[in-house]
């Protein structure tokens, strides 16, 4: 292949690394070269894109199709206050022509799916994954090894990350590491676990450092290791992988094409919206009942940190792992409301009391965050 | 055979905080269970009903995948290291 040309304003952008002697001419135009795909403009994202787009790579292609959140912020760099409620991609298209205006970006507003991962993939020499749940990640993986296409992996949660490099000729797949997703539900997302603000950038960096080298050629890739990160114990440290001969994508083949993700994950509406089965009160419900001075116990199932965020009035905190042993010194004859965040946490408590024999008691639908909405904003989201 | 068992800390708390365990058994699997029942909501998390290791949480025998070593049959030594690496997907 041919290597693009260097215009003299790109010779000087780039002249930190045309003096490294391992990168130098060739490798700057190899990255000028690169067609490289970020699934993600989020945490691990941002950090990594706008790495990407100042070192040079040629070709940068987005996916994301959410808007940018005020709880975004705290770690998604490619976004800034003004840019509440934009799209991502808007953001990260401006902040990412201003990093670099010699790199073409291609935007795709769209969920990654089954039905266009092939079409937006193809054509890209390394995908870099910035996803935030396991749906996409088996989904890039998959995509990504039947049109052997390298995929940055990097993956975070609270405190600890992890990066490797799959779907190499030669190295393991996603798959390869975790033959299944957990269950929906045991995993908690980063909305609901939390994650340490820097934590994503030390990620994405790892990741856009993989890439780069990847494109240049140098160094020992993250091929067949994964590398785990430990921000409070600063500790780093790298494990053998290995190629799953038995592994349905890349050993067995038996994936030849991409599957139904959401159902391979175990993700249904029930999952993210509760299960319909328990009972329920609205907010505007809960506040009558309060106003009424209605006679029942209302429960907090959330963790102790959450409760010093904000609660509801009258309510009392049994975070959801103790619940079962408090439900023994409360009287399930009488009437109770449990609420949590956002009210997966308090179907779950629903459920664990009906086991005890409680029979009149309902979760707050939509948790603290809707009674924000709906009934009192004095008690903050988050 | 005595081992230590390095836990992540989304699993630490549910070994009242300890991000390091010792742990006996003559096998990874013994070593396992050996946790398991001190701390059962541990335990858990560690293997399924039947004992067995979850496809989504991985060992990691001195750095090595427990899985190609035997998985939960692997022999162990005194000091060897494990590592347990559940799947996250945040970004």
């Amino acid at each position: 292949m041919t290597l693009p040309e260097l215009s003299s304003d790109e010779i000087l952008r780039y002249s930190r690394h045309l003096i490294l002697p391992d990168v130098g001419v060739e490798g700057q135009r190899r990255l000028k070269a690169a067609r490289v795909l970020v699934v993600g403009a989020g945490g691990l994202g941002s950090p990594l894109a706008l790495y990407l787009a100042a070192a040079g790579v040629g070709h940068l292609g987005m996916v994301d199709f959410d808007a940018v959140d005020l709880t975004n912020l705290q770690r998604q760099i490619l976004h800034g206050t003004a840019d509440v409620g934009r799209p991502k991609l808007a953001s990260a298209r401006e902040r990412l022509a201003d990093a670099n205006p010699h790199v073409q970006l291609e935007t795709y507003e769209t969920r990654l799916t089954s039905a266009n991962a092939l079409e937006i993939l193809r054509g890209y020499d390394l995908v870099v994954d910035g996803t935030d749940n396991f749906a996409t990640r088996y989904l890039v993986n998959d995509a990504c090894v039947l049109l052997g296409i390298p995929n940055v992996y990097g993956s975070i949660f609270r405190f600890e990350g992890q990066a490797s490099v799959f779907a190499t000729t030669e190295g393991p797949c996603y798959r390869c590491l975790y033959r299944e997703p957990p269950p929906a539900g045991l995993v908690p997302s980063c909305a609901e676990g939390g994650v340490l603000g820097v934590l994503p950038g030390l990620i994405g960096v790892i990741q856009a450092t993989e890439a780069i080298k990847l494109i240049f050629g140098i160094g020992q890739p993250l091929i067949g290791r994964l590398l785990l990160v430990d921000a409070l114990g600063m500790e780093f440290r790298t494990v053998r992988l290995r190629r799953d001969p038995e592994c349905p994508a890349c050993g067995t083949r038996e994936i030849r094409e991409l599957i139904d993700y959401e159902a391979f994950c175990g993700v249904t509406s029930e999952s993210e919206t509760g299960d319909s089965s328990v009972p329920v009160v609205t907010p505007l419900e809960l506040a009558a009942r309060i106003g009424r001075r209605e006679d029942f116990d209302l429960i907090d199932v959330r963790e102790p940190h959450e409760w010093a965020i904000g609660k509801l009035p009258g309510a009392r905190l049994v975070p959801l792992g103790t619940l079962e042993e408090a439900a023994v010194a409360l009287d399930p004859t009488r009437p109770v409301v449990v609420y949590c965040r956002a009210g997966i946490r308090g179907a779950k408590a629903v459920r664990k009391l009906q086991e005890h024999g409680f029979n009149k008691v309902a979760n707050l639908t939509g948790g603290i965050i809707r009674w924000s909405d709906e009934v009192d904003p004095t008690v903050p989201k988050y | 055979m005595s081992v230590t068992i390095h836990l992540p800390s989304v699993l630490a708390r549910l070994a009242d905080g300890n991000r390091v365990l010792e742990a006996s058994g003559e096998t990874l699997g013994a070593a396992v269970l050996d946790v398991a029942t001190r701390f059962p909501s541990l335990g858990e998390r560690l293997r399924d009903q039947e004992g067995n290791p979850y496809p989504f949480v991985n060992y990691y025998l001195n750095d090595e995948d427990a899985r190609f070593h035997g998985g939960f049959g692997a022999s162990v030594r005194d000091g060897d290291e494990v590592t347990v690496v559940p799947a996250i997907a945040g970004g």
